[in-house]
């Protein structure tokens, strides 16, 4: 006892030691923790720097952002890197495809207003919600007609469409419509009337052993023969009406798993309780089956925003298309790395927001309850 | 067995209204071929405390089951309160608002705070304004003694407070008759205390109970009547003294050394 420096309970607060904490601490523990942890952070540092510095030199500093530049050999001509002058000299039709040029702003203010119609779905904590849903309501109609004309705006043919607008239309619209769509799809197939759970399975083996391509050709050419001679219906409206059904296919699946992870006592308590079969799935059942389901439904929800390229197949130009056509222009011939890029930069923004969201609300709605 | 020494808390022969609140009879129910439930008689009286017990996969649960219509009997009559227990949804959905249930398992709703929990059926079952559901279900879990576990979630207490919270939530729907499937059959020994405290409580207060349990002490403090069931059929039925002291039955014998022995 003698060595103790210090009276019983006494003992005063030390820095735990210096290799543990810190940069240094951090270092050692997370590269640096066995030999086979060494070799693999020389490895990987040895492959960044193969790889990082040429893509860099490539992207950035020997690359041409001028908007001057009307050729790729005046590209050419500059520098040895990207030459970006494409994404500038049609940055416009990638954004908004043969949009009328005048009438873009009202793209752009659809555009900027369907995040204030976002935000109250997004965020249940924000002020004047209740004002703001009614606003997000109200808000497709608002869209349409911006977007299509109509009620005094010129109208605009949806053949103009194009480039990241079909993209954010049809991904949009898609994840909207087919989320209620696959939970009343879900529920049907749970249903306890024998007809409703018979249409809801046939619906949902139909529409998931198809492709999406098939559902496109279907839609763009085969709808119109079973239509009456002389009706004529907007083939974007066909293509977004297709891409709803078959993403609802498969939000209704996920929904089920989530479903099937709800203990039956849960059922229970709410019919113990007197709760209505309406109340007790929206009350009880649904949030948490919806809870569990968030990864899967997000899932669905970035596939279906990637696929929307496939539109590209039945004529409509977005992004890939608008690319493809550039591409066949001889200006700007075998540009295709850099336009990719730029495409593939405005999907991993979209689809990595939403896996970002998706998280967030995993979090958000964890109540420790893991034992349940 | 020492009956001596367990004090009556409560006693039996008060002065209750001996109007009927359950009646069941000639009642039948099979699960596919298995027939779970043989020729169930049984009439409880309002004010009326019954524990039924038994060995398990006796029937004995889902016989209370079947008064609140969690499962389906196939004959026989049950009328609960006047409404006899049919098809009809109305007449389920009248008797599931007089019934409240514990069960087992809790059966909380873990996305729910303790209070939502609570005020969830008299809002939307019994049409109560919000604040005054609230009102109720603070009564209630202070009556259970645990109002300032009202905001947290059910995943953050334990096994006993969440069953205190589960009868708490039964009770805000101001049922006449509650029902208790096995109620501390999943708690740590600590906790079915406090459990069987706050039952003991209710059962003061004159609330309709029916017990399904293997704590003998409750049965012997609060029961009127001890049931005991044997595959699917009631084997013998009597008041709690002559029950454990002079059980008939021959199995009611080998199944009370049981429990009682250790």
């Amino acid at each position: 006892m003698d060595k103790q420096a210090h009276n019983n309970g006494m003992h005063q607060e030390l820095p735990p030691p210096k290799m543990q904490v810190g940069f240094a601490g951090w270092i050692r523990k997370n590269m640096l923790s066995s030999p086979t942890d060494v070799l693999l952070t020389v490895v990987s540092i040895y492959i960044l720097y193969k790889i990082v510095p040429p893509l860099a030199n490539w992207v950035f500093f020997d690359a041409v952002f001028s908007g001057d530049v009307k050729h790729r050999n005046e590209c050419r001509e500059i520098a040895a890197g990207a030459c970006w002058s494409v994404i500038v000299a049609r940055f416009e039709q990638l954004l908004y495809g043969f949009y009328p040029v005048h009438l873009r702003w009202r793209v752009n203010v659809t555009f900027v207003l369907l995040f204030v119609a976002l935000v109250p779905l997004l965020y249940d904590q924000v002020r004047g919600r209740k004002y703001l849903l009614w606003f997000t309501l109200f808000y497709p109609a608002f869209a349409f007609v911006m977007l299509w004309g109509g009620l005094g705006l010129e109208s605009v043919e949806s053949s103009k469409f194009g480039g990241f607008l079909l993209t954010v239309l049809i991904g949009v619209t898609g994840i909207a419509v087919s989320l209620p769509l696959g939970i009343a799809l879900s529920l049907g197939r749970q249903s306890s009337m024998p007809l409703v759970r018979l249409l809801s399975i046939c619906y949902i083996e139909f529409f998931r052993g198809v492709p999406l391509i098939t559902l496109l050709f279907v839609a763009s050419t085969l709808l119109n023969y079973f239509m009456p001679p002389g009706t004529y219906f907007d083939l974007l409206l066909r293509v977004i009406i297709m891409v709803i059904l078959f993403a609802a296919a498969y939000i209704a699946e996920v929904i089920r798993g989530g479903l099937a992870a709800i203990p039956r006592g849960q059922f229970e308590a709410a019919d113990a309780l007197g709760l209505k079969y309406a109340n007790c799935m929206r009350l009880i059942i649904l949030p948490q089956a919806l809870k569990i389901s968030i990864p899967g439904i997000v899932n669905t929800f970035i596939g279906l925003y990637k696929d929307t390229t496939l539109v590209v197949i039945v004529g409509l130009l977005d992004p890939l298309g608008i690319s493809g056509a550039t591409l066949a222009d001889s200006k700007w011939q075998g540009l295709s790395t850099e336009l990719y890029m730029f495409i593939a930069l405005g999907f991993f923004i979209s689809c990595f927001a939403m896996s970002r969201y998706s998280l967030y609300l995993e979090r958000k709605l964890d109540t420790g309850h893991k034992d349940q | 067995m020492n009956n001596d020494s367990m004090t009556k808390t409560v006693n039996p022969n008060d002065d209750r209204d001996h109007s009927i609140a359950i009646e069941i009879t000639d009642m039948h129910k099979w699960f596919g071929k298995f027939h779970v439930l043989k020729d169930i008689n049984l009439t409880v009286e309002r004010g009326e405390r019954i524990v039924i017990c038994g060995p398990s996969g006796s029937g004995k649960s889902t016989l209370i089951r079947c008064i609140n219509r969690l499962e389906e009997h196939q004959r026989g009559d049950i009328s609960v309160d006047g409404i006899l227990l049919t098809d009809n949804l109305k007449n389920i959905a009248e008797i599931r608002r007089e019934v409240g249930m514990v069960f087992q398992q809790f059966n909380l709703f873990p996305h729910l705070t303790v209070l939502e929990n609570c005020t969830l059926a008299p809002i939307w079952v019994r049409k109560l304004p919000k604040d005054e559901a609230e009102d109720i279900a603070m009564k209630y879990l202070e009556r259970v003694r645990i109002p300032e576990q009202a905001s947290k979630y059910p995943g953050q207490l334990s096994g006993g407070q969440q069953q205190r919270v589960a009868i708490a939530r039964s009770l805000c729907m101001n049922p006449k008759i509650m029902l208790f499937d096995e109620p501390t059959s999943a708690l740590d020994p600590e906790m079915i205390k406090e459990v069987l405290d706050v039952m003991i409580q209710l059962a003061k207060s004159g609330m309709t109970m029916l017990v399904v349990t293997h704590e003998m002490g409750f049965a012997k403090t609060v029961a009127n009547r001890v049931i005991f069931m044997d595959e699917g059929e009631i084997i013998e039925e009597n008041n709690p003294d002559e029950f454990f002291d002079n059980p008939q039955n021959d199995r009611t014998k080998l199944f009370l050394s049981q429990i009682l022995s250790h």
